[in-house]
């Protein structure tokens, strides 16, 4: 069966079947089932080329899968590791650019100011920083009000101080416009901080596939473990304040 | 002021060399004659007549050269098939030096305006094909990426992503291109011409009249001169938003 991608109605904002990809003899994963409901964040956490980024460009239609189906409901926006604005538009067209209607239109200074951004409406993308310019980006994917956003790496190329500005805003913003949420990160933090539930792959894509699967977990311990990943440095005092470590299932 | 240094050194020489008597006017035509050749040219009208046939002939050329730079560049940047086809027979023709061409054009084409135009459009045509070619080929793919998320159609994608993309490297093109076109009229006009710029030169060496020639080479100076900050202006206008180093 080839993949066949729908957007018909659905309980969840995501539902995948038996997804498969591979790329030649290279087995990306095989047997993928996931659901995300709607208003659900999910993390999908693992180590570099294990596939998680490959997955959301399937989720996105940027590449077909082999075998399996993806369902979602409504509208999906994309954000990627670097902003991707495009050079020629100021802040408030590139944000107006997947408008397709009068009314997206009129949503820019609303996801603007969402983002925080609102006095930069008249900037060129070579006039911003690296967190404001992916600010602008994430305006830009939800002006069309997704019901699904899909964020790959989006914060790796933020400084320390900008990545957790950056994800508490997004935080913020999926709460406030109750988008379903695909975040896919290698770094434990971020899927801590933005995640109702973690997903982690680990070991070498073509022994596991998705079927390997190694669980839905909790903490940060537990998430290291699945990882395969001993924390070498010594155990700090728990953090008093982690919002968004409740996980479930 | 020290970019004024060197021009008025040489001015101040070139006055000094021709008044001292040493060197003979139809060797070097003082500064005076030169000025002096302006006037009357400007005067029996002939300044005029010269300079809007070699402007025309660049004007046509080029427009010529951009019209089927952008027809075959689009083809053979946007499609493998066309390139496989195209650019190996185009870059066939571009390895050969283009004044080469030269006895062919005057043979097939004589030597009216045709031949100088067909020669100023060859000249102006590969910068502009070039460019356009990498232009299209070094678009950034995740831009592309971005365009198909948000459903473009092909059209769309054309007109929204590839061309606005592709717009800064076809004006360095055009540029390039622009001044090829004054380069290859020259060549042009001294082989075969009853009027121009380049007759202006060729007539000053035959009559002996080194005012003359001057009052051409000032003219070429000052129209490749203005042509090169017309250019530079649009690409600050069109493609003001890119992020280099200004030039």
């Amino acid at each position: 069966m080839t993949s066949a991608r729908y957007t018909a109605g659905t309980e969840n904002a995501a539902r995948i079947r038996g997804l498969r990809k591979a790329y030649g003899a290279h087995l990306i994963f095989d047997g993928l089932d996931l659901d995300v409901a709607r208003g659900e964040r999910v993390a999908i956490l693992g180590a570099s080329g294990c596939g998680k980024s490959t997955l959301l460009r399937c989720v996105a239609g940027l590449e077909t899968a082999d075998e399996g189906t993806i369902a979602t409901s409504g509208e999906i926006g994309l954000i990627f590791q670097e902003p991707r604005l495009f050079p020629w538009l100021d802040v408030a067209r590139n944000v107006a650019f997947p408008a397709r209607s009068g009314a997206e239109r009129a949503r820019v200074p609303n996801v603007l100011a969402l983002v925080g951004l609102a006095h930069a409406a008249t900037r060129l993308p070579k006039e911003l920083s690296g967190g404001m310019a992916q600010r602008a980006a994430l305006a830009r994917a939800l002006v069309r009000d997704p019901a699904l956003l899909l964020l790959d790496e989006p914060f790796a190329a933020l400084d320390a101080l900008r990545r957790i500005e950056l994800r508490t805003a997004v935080r913020e913003i999926l709460e406030f416009t109750r988008a379903s949420a695909i975040l896919v990160t290698h770094d434990v933090d971020d899927a801590l901080a933005l995640a109702d539930r973690v997903i982690v792959l680990a070991g070498t894509p073509a022994e596991i596939g998705f079927s390997g699967l190694v669980g839905e977990t909790a903490s940060r311990a537990a998430i290291l473990e699945a990882l395969g990943v001993a924390e070498l440095r010594p155990r700090l005092p728990a953090r008093s304040s982690r919002h968004g470590a409740s996980c479930t299932s | 002021m020290g970019r004024f240094a060197v021009p008025l050194a040489l001015f101040a020489a070139w006055w000094a060399l021709t008044a001292s008597g040493r060197v003979k006017s139809y060797q070097l035509a003082s500064p005076y004659d030169v000025l002096r050749e302006v006037l009357d040219l400007a005067q029996s009208g002939l300044l005029w007549r010269d300079l809007g046939a070699s402007i025309e002939r660049v004007a046509l050329g080029f427009t010529i050269a951009l019209a089927f730079a952008l027809i075959l560049g689009s083809l053979v940047g946007g499609s493998r098939a066309a390139e496989r086809a195209l650019d190996p027979t185009l870059q066939g023709i571009r390895a050969v030096p283009s004044l080469a061409w030269v006895p062919l054009i005057l043979l097939w084409l004589g030597i009216g305006e045709t031949a100088k135009i067909t020669l100023v459009a060859i000249g102006a045509f590969f910068p502009i094909y070039v460019a356009l070619v990498s232009g299209i080929r070094g678009v950034d793919r995740k831009l592309v990426e971005v365009g198909t998320i948000f459903g473009l159609s092909r059209a769309a994608l054309i007109a929204r992503v590839l061309v606005p993309a592709t717009l800064p490297q076809l004006l360095v093109g055009a540029r390039i291109g622009l001044t090829q076109a004054w380069l290859f009229l020259v060549a042009a006009e001294l082989l075969a011409a009853s009027s121009g710029l380049g007759f202006l030169l060729t007539d000053g060496q035959q009559t002996s009249r080194t005012d003359e020639i001057f009052v051409a080479i000032l003219l070429f100076a000052i129209c490749g001169k203005l042509s090169e900050t017309l250019m530079r202006a649009l690409e600050k206008r069109l493609v003001g938003w890119t992020d280099t180093v200004p030039a």
